[in-house]
């Protein structure tokens, strides 16, 4: 059959044009725009080539806050992952307290970050913070201030607070949706606590799972807000992780050009590492390990 | 294997049950005798699974005790009462293979690797899968992973007892019939307890020695395929077994006489004063148009279904069948129906009636 040509349907897409052009594409080009370029003020601009990108893998800065970052994003999937998971199978699957647990759970996960960051920045504190205070009066020298073991727990345990929740709602979900025939199947196999686990909701969870686990990779890896309140990236620099050393250097020293770069590896290493993670996780799914 | 005892059990889904029509399952006796094959036949949502799951151990009864070998295990979690179950939908572990399914409820209870090995290739060989046995059980059709359940629920030798809870729901038709022989076959090579549930009454008279039958919580009657067909000892068993079921007229009764609307029916035994609704019940198979005698009936039409004809027809108001032979001539002025007198049986509340002895 043939069809007839007509160019008007372009009209259709071009809404859809202008809003990603407008969110996404001019906002992203602007920041290679600025990364191949060097100022001095005055709206003057000088091009400089890839020397913002090759300074920046030459600097140590860069290359201890991306290591921080890792450390930190490794330890709280670590800790929330299985602790999520933990949480999601000691919910009660029927009943009242369902939907008692479900709100509980999702409240963490209502609290803007600066909040978070504020209650914790307070809770910590030694002269007044219930937990500081606490810890100082049963002799624990504890100051997240000065130490940075104390800091790094601190930021690492708000982290925890925070979004444990969001992957145990997940994993919540992923194990409401196993048919009792299954558990039943297993009660007549004969087959232990572990098994059950492993073979059934393990396997019926992955999905969910691979989800929460990207997110919180994602997020955590992108993390400004609550340890900029409570720590302010110290003491040192020894939780400045990259968002925060990314805004240190745009608005603070107000260095265009290397935060251009900056913003584009940040952005690169984000893309291939949760290209990594999907890949590796869908195996596995595949596999079945 | 061993002999089930249900002693004076009852379940309810309620905490608190007040009257009887809030149990799922009514009050019940009964012994599965050891190596017999039961079918368990009742229409959705009679209390079947009820039963079952309650054997098996995944629901504690309400009330009353169930004894295997005479031993109590009312409070015996399923895992301490070595019994293979299959369900309805099937059950399959994904992320194994199907040899690894078919032998999990042996590694389970720690058996030897060789038994296992030679014991799967067993139950892979009955159930037709010996060369998907590496496989991922993942992906596989819907028929295969019920296969699966059905193999992982024989592979077990020792088992005190097989329930199979309608297993053949999702298989093509022409496997059902090969599986419903292998289970047969299984049966009288190995004299396990079987109860299978079911609403199909093909499969339960096919499969079973004695079929249970099932009807809002209670179990009405328990007896041979020929028993059921007649002498059913409730009208639900009348009407829910045999194609179509049995026909019930309401009914006068008086010695070895039945009155419908004033019109006389012989029948073969004499019954006493009799309380409630009473009615009579015949099976298609035992009426017979006629010319002469009988009640008279308005032919509603006539269904021919190959090796025989079905007549509709209209008897002082109630629908009857009546079966007639293939080669049967119908003409315009057979208006009356015949009973076979020694097949009328009487029902008082929809219980049959035991007749006065001679």
């Amino acid at each position: 059959m043939d069809k007839t040509p007509n160019q008007k349907a372009w009209f259709l897409v071009l809404p859809v044009l202008v809003l990603v052009a407008f969110s996404a594409v001019i906002p992203l080009m602007t920041v290679v725009n600025y990364s191949v370029q060097d100022t001095f003020g005055g709206n003057q601009f000088f091009w400089a080539g890839l020397e913002w990108f090759d300074e920046l893998l030459h600097s140590e800065r860069m290359w201890d806050a991306l290591g921080r970052q890792l450390l930190f994003s490794a330890i709280i999937l670590a800790i929330e992952v299985p602790l999520g998971i933990l949480v999601a199978l000691n919910m009660p699957k029927k009943g009242v307290w369902v939907s008692v647990c479900l709100v509980l759970m999702s409240l963490p996960l209502l609290i803007p970050w600066n909040v978070v960051g504020t209650i914790w920045q307070i809770f910590g504190r030694v002269d007044i913070g219930l937990l500081g205070h606490t810890l100082a009066a049963l002799g624990i020298e504890y100051n997240y201030t000065q130490n940075t073991l104390d800091a790094w727990i601190t930021v690492i345990v708000m982290d925890v607070w925070h979004w444990t929740s969001l992957v145990a709602l997940l994993a919540y979900a992923g194990l409401q949706s196993i048919p009792d025939a299954y558990y039943q199947a297993a009660k007549i196999d004969q087959a232990s606590r572990w098994k059950v686990f492993r073979y059934i909701e393990l396997p019926k969870m992955m999905g969910v799972l691979m989800i929460a686990i990207l997110l919180r990779f994602m997020d955590s890896f992108m993390i400004y807000t609550e340890p900029f309140v409570v720590t302010g990236g110290g003491p040192g620099n020894a939780t400045t992780f990259l968002s925060i050393d990314l805004v240190k250097m745009a608005l603070g020293q107000f260095d265009l050009g290397p935060a251009a770069a900056f913003s584009i590896m940040y952005f690169l290493v984000i893309l291939l590492i949760s290209w990594v993670f999907y890949t590796v996780m869908t195996n596995l799914d595949k596999k079945g390990s | 294997m061993a002999k089930i005892t249900l002693d004076n059990l009852a379940h309810s889904y309620l905490p608190n049950p007040g009257s009887e029509d809030d149990f799922a399952l009514k009050e019940l006796n009964h012994d599965w005798n050891d190596g017999e094959a039961y079918a368990l036949l009742g229409a959705s949502g009679c209390g079947k699974s009820t039963l079952l799951n309650i054997i098996s151990g995944l629901l504690q009864p309400s009330q009353g005790r169930i004894l295997f070998n005479d031993q109590d295990v009312t409070h015996a979690p399923t895992t301490a009462r070595n019994i293979a179950q299959v369900f309805q939908f099937p059950v399959v572990y994904d992320t194994m293979t199907v040899r690894d399914n078919l032998a999990f409820p042996l590694r389970n209870r720690g058996a030897d690797a060789d038994y296992i090995a030679t014991r799967v290739q067993e139950i892979a060989a009955m159930i037709g899968m010996e060369d998907t046995l590496d496989r991922k059980a993942r992906g596989l059709t819907a028929d295969a992973k019920q296969k699966i359940s059905l193999g992982r629920g024989m592979v077990r030798e020792d088992v005190n007892a097989l329930l199979f809870d309608e297993p053949l729901t999702v298989i093509d038709p022409h496997m059902k019939w090969e599986l419903r022989t292998q289970l047969k076959r299984l049966h009288q090579q190995f004299g396990h307890t079987m109860i299978y549930v079911t609403h199909d009454q093909t499969e339960a008279l096919t499969f079973a020695d004695k079929v249970v039958v099932m009807h809002d919580g209670r179990v009405v009657q328990i007896g041979t395929p020929q028993e059921l067909f007649e002498t059913p000892e409730h009208t639900f068993v009348g009407y829910f077994i045999g194609s179509p079921g049995m026909n019930v007229i309401p009914a006068k009764v008086d010695g070895d006489r039945a009155y419908i609307n004033g019109a006389e029916v012989m029948l073969a035994r004499g019954y006493g004063k009799l309380q409630g609704d009473i009615a009579i019940g015949v099976r298609p198979e035992f009426a017979r148009l006629s010319d002469s005698e009988g009640l008279p009936v308005k032919i509603r039409r006539i269904e021919d279904v190959g090796r025989h004809k079905i007549i509709r027809a209209d008897c002082f108001g109630t629908e009857i069948n009546i079966v007639a032979a293939e080669a049967d001539e119908i003409r315009a002025d057979m208006t009356r129906v015949a009973f076979d007198a020694d097949h009328v049986n009487v029902y008082a509340n929809d219980w049959r009636v035991k007749e006065e002895a001679a």
